[in-house]
């Protein structure tokens, strides 16, 4: 049992920093961003290339993911999502637009970067096997790093100025705005921080679980998951959200074995009867 | 009077002309040979894009070879090979539709599916517009009488599983065997025959029932349970090559110390890559796919494919055989070109050399065992094992 406690810690880190990137998107400019697995695939392979293959060091190739994904972020509000946002009155026009780049992420990825599984060196070795429990020491890296950036992201929004900007923006956009906060920069700054989590995650991740072309679309659907069981917006339901599946995920696989593949059916049934109940989440309204 | 303008526009008009001729002896050049339509359906995009990726690519690098060298005579004609791919995204519905696109176009021979379901759903489509395909699947129905247009493009996890198994419980004690699978038509199927064959040889199965999603990244919390039960034998049924890394490493970081196998093509490079050392003794089949059986057409096919897409892959091993035999077929029934009835019959007597294995190895249809008719390619069982970055062979067996 301990060792299923501690698979689920891991894996509730590790989707946790996932969602975080989603979460913030969507509270800033109320865009689900489709795209969301496909920036974490990319900043997967930048840091493959970056760290596996040009033999650079690991926390470069990091820096290389976040700040690449912080660029295209950026640049996808200014000429995508704000044109978009401005132009239409139909809310599901941003969700389009979203669903439409992350094709077009899936297919230069594709092109670029071929279809096969990709892994880079481990980057601590060893394995901790004690009071039974057994943990490669690369995953306990991986999951410290992850609370520390969770930590510093959610640190960062309470006390710093774009944070508490953003938070204003995320409260009540026009109320920000006659308050003097630029709606545009900060708009930018979010959805640049979003895609650079979503980079700097699957930068980290790549060296536990690689990376492949395919796999955007699937992570985009459990950072939903884990964004709708917290709250749309809210920056701790999407952390208690991933804590939560990466939790159910661990026992339901240990404790359903026997039964097949019947642990997502039951993760998708439980959801839709809390939804039924909670349809705002956990944490209910966004910021505030 | 000459001037400026008047040289360049001279010198303009040369290089339309000049180019002009140019364009016309390649397409006069190229107008020698007919041109010859095989298709490819399967999936080269999402989370199973390797399988079809090396599919296509093995097609495609082998008809620009033959293309270089003068192209394909068949009968009279000298033929240029041209490959129509469609990706059917591995959905049934859209492998549906690129049957359909090939039945338009006037293609008799397709390479693909690669999944089951999307296999049998083409059969309908296949059959009434008289195209021959290649799947990559094993339901055996496809190849049973009253079925008659699929030919299978590998050796099935139902021929192979059984002397994998066999091979490892007398040479390595193999008692107790465990099985998990990914929750999709093809592993489950072969997961069960694997249980079937594992029961015949009477293995004791630990685990039978361990599924995980296609699209899982930590298999950690899947493992954990079957580790525990210490099995000899850990195979991974059905494994798609981006998975079986993950798989394999995740088992050995919770300590488990047996074997571990499975019945599908792997890829070296992404073994290594993902597993590291962890991979090493991990046994898969591939075809043609080691230096001791490899002969140099083979090697040069390595060279062509790598050159021209970057990156080997190793599922070409076998990959590469299907396009071989639909051209070698119709170098010996020329009428077969337009003529699926005439492939058929041809198909039971078909013998030609197989360029790609060293020895007198042959290309023939086999399946009348497995089948009840011969609607299999003979293609090398060559059971490998996992070693520092590159495959060795462990055994190579043959189906009938």
């Amino acid at each position: 049992m301990e060792q299923v406690i501690a698979n689920g810690l891991y894996l509730g880190a590790q989707y946790a920093l996932i969602a975080l990137g989603l979460t913030l998107i969507f509270a800033l400019m109320n865009v689900l961003n489709f795209a969301h697995g496909q920036m974490y695939v990319l900043g997967g392979f930048i840091t493959y290339t970056v760290y596996g293959q040009l033999g650079l060091p690991f926390v470069l190739a990091l820096l290389a993911s976040g700040v690449t994904l912080a660029v295209i972020g950026a640049l996808m509000e200014k000429f995508l999502f704000r044109t978009v946002i401005r132009r239409s009155h139909r809310e599901e026009s941003t969700m389009l637009l979203a669903a439409a780049t992350a094709f077009f992420f899936d297919a230069v990825i594709l092109l670029i970067f071929g279809e096969k599984q990709r892994g880079v060196p481990k980057i601590v070795k060893g394995v901790f096997n004690d009071a039974g429990i057994i943990m490669p020491y690369d995953r306990l890296v991986v999951g410290a790093l992850a609370i520390i950036f969770i930590a510093a992201f959610v640190l960062y929004m309470q006390y710093s100025r774009v944070g508490r900007a953003m938070r204003a923006l995320a409260q009540d956009r026009v109320a920000a705005q006659l308050m003097g906060v630029r709606v545009d920069r900060y708009s930018m700054i979010g959805f640049a921080m979003g895609a650079m989590l979503a980079g700097v995650v699957g930068g980290l991740l790549v060296t536990i679980t690689g990376v492949n072309s395919g796999i955007g679309g699937p992570i985009s659907i459990k950072a939903f998951l884990m964004v709708m069981i917290g709250g749309a917006g809210v920056v701790g339901g999407a952390i208690a959200g991933g804590f939560i599946l990466g939790m159910m995920e661990s026992v339901g696989l240990t404790v359903l074995r026997e039964y097949g593949d019947v642990t997502y059916l039951v993760i998708f049934a439980a959801l839709m009867v809390f939804l039924s109940v909670r349809p705002n989440g956990l944490m209910g309204k966004p910021w505030g | 009077m000459i001037n400026r303008r008047s040289t360049l526009k001279s010198m303009a008009l040369g290089a339309v002309s000049a180019l002009a001729i140019a364009a016309v002896g390649i397409s006069s050049a190229q107008a020698e040979n007919k041109e010859l339509k095989i298709g490819f359906v399967g999936v080269t995009s999402g989370p199973a894009a390797a399988w079809g990726t090396s599919n296509v690519r093995s097609m495609q690098a082998r008809a620009a070879w033959l293309n270089e060298t003068g192209g394909v005579k068949i009968g009279n004609d000298t033929y240029n090979i041209n490959i129509v791919t469609f990706d059917d995204q591995k959905d049934p519905k859209r492998a549906i539709a690129g049957m359909e696109k090939m039945a338009q176009e006037g293609i008799h021979y397709v390479v693909g599916p690669n999944v089951d379901d999307g296999a049998a759903a083409v059969r309908p489509v296949a059959e009434a517009n008289g195209i021959i395909y290649f799947p990559y699947a094993f339901p055996k129905a496809l190849y049973q009488k009253p079925a008659s247009n699929a030919v299978l493009g590998m050796i099935a996890n139902y021929q192979s599983g059984p002397a994998i198994y066999k091979y490892l419980k007398e040479n390595k004690g193999v008692k107790k065997i465990a099985f998990v699978a990914a929750n999709e038509s093809d592993p489950l199927s072969q997961r069960d025959s694997g249980v079937e064959a594992a029961k015949a040889l009477g293995l004791e199965i630990v685990a039978q029932n361990d599924t995980y999603q296609n699209d899982t990244r930590d298999f950690t919390p899947v493992l954990t349970p079957i580790v525990a039960l210490k099995p000899d034998l850990l195979v991974l049924s059905g494994v798609a090559p981006a998975n079986a890394p993950l798989l394999i490493r995740a088992a050995r970081e919770l300590g488990y110390e047996g074997l571990i196998s499975t019945e599908t093509a792997q890829d070296a490079k992404v073994l290594e890559e993902g597993a590291g050392e962890y991979a090493n003794g991990f046994i898969s089949v591939g075809g043609a796919s080691t230096p001791e059986i490899a002969s140099d057409q083979m090697k040069e096919f390595v060279t062509r494919y790598t050159k021209m897409f970057g990156e080997y892959n190793d599922e070409s091993n076998t990959k590469v055989y299907a396009l071989e035999y639909i051209l070698d077929t119709l170098k010996a029934d020329p009428a077969a070109i337009n003529d699926v009835a005439e492939f058929k019959k041809t198909m039971d007597t078909f013998a030609a050399p197989n360029p790609f294995l060293k020895g007198d190895a042959k290309l023939s249809y086999v399946g009348a065992t497995s089948f009840g008719q011969k609607r299999q390619l003979s293609v090398p069982m060559v059971v490998n094992e996992y070693k520092d970055g590159a495959f060795q062979t462990l055994f190579v067996g043959s189906v009938d």
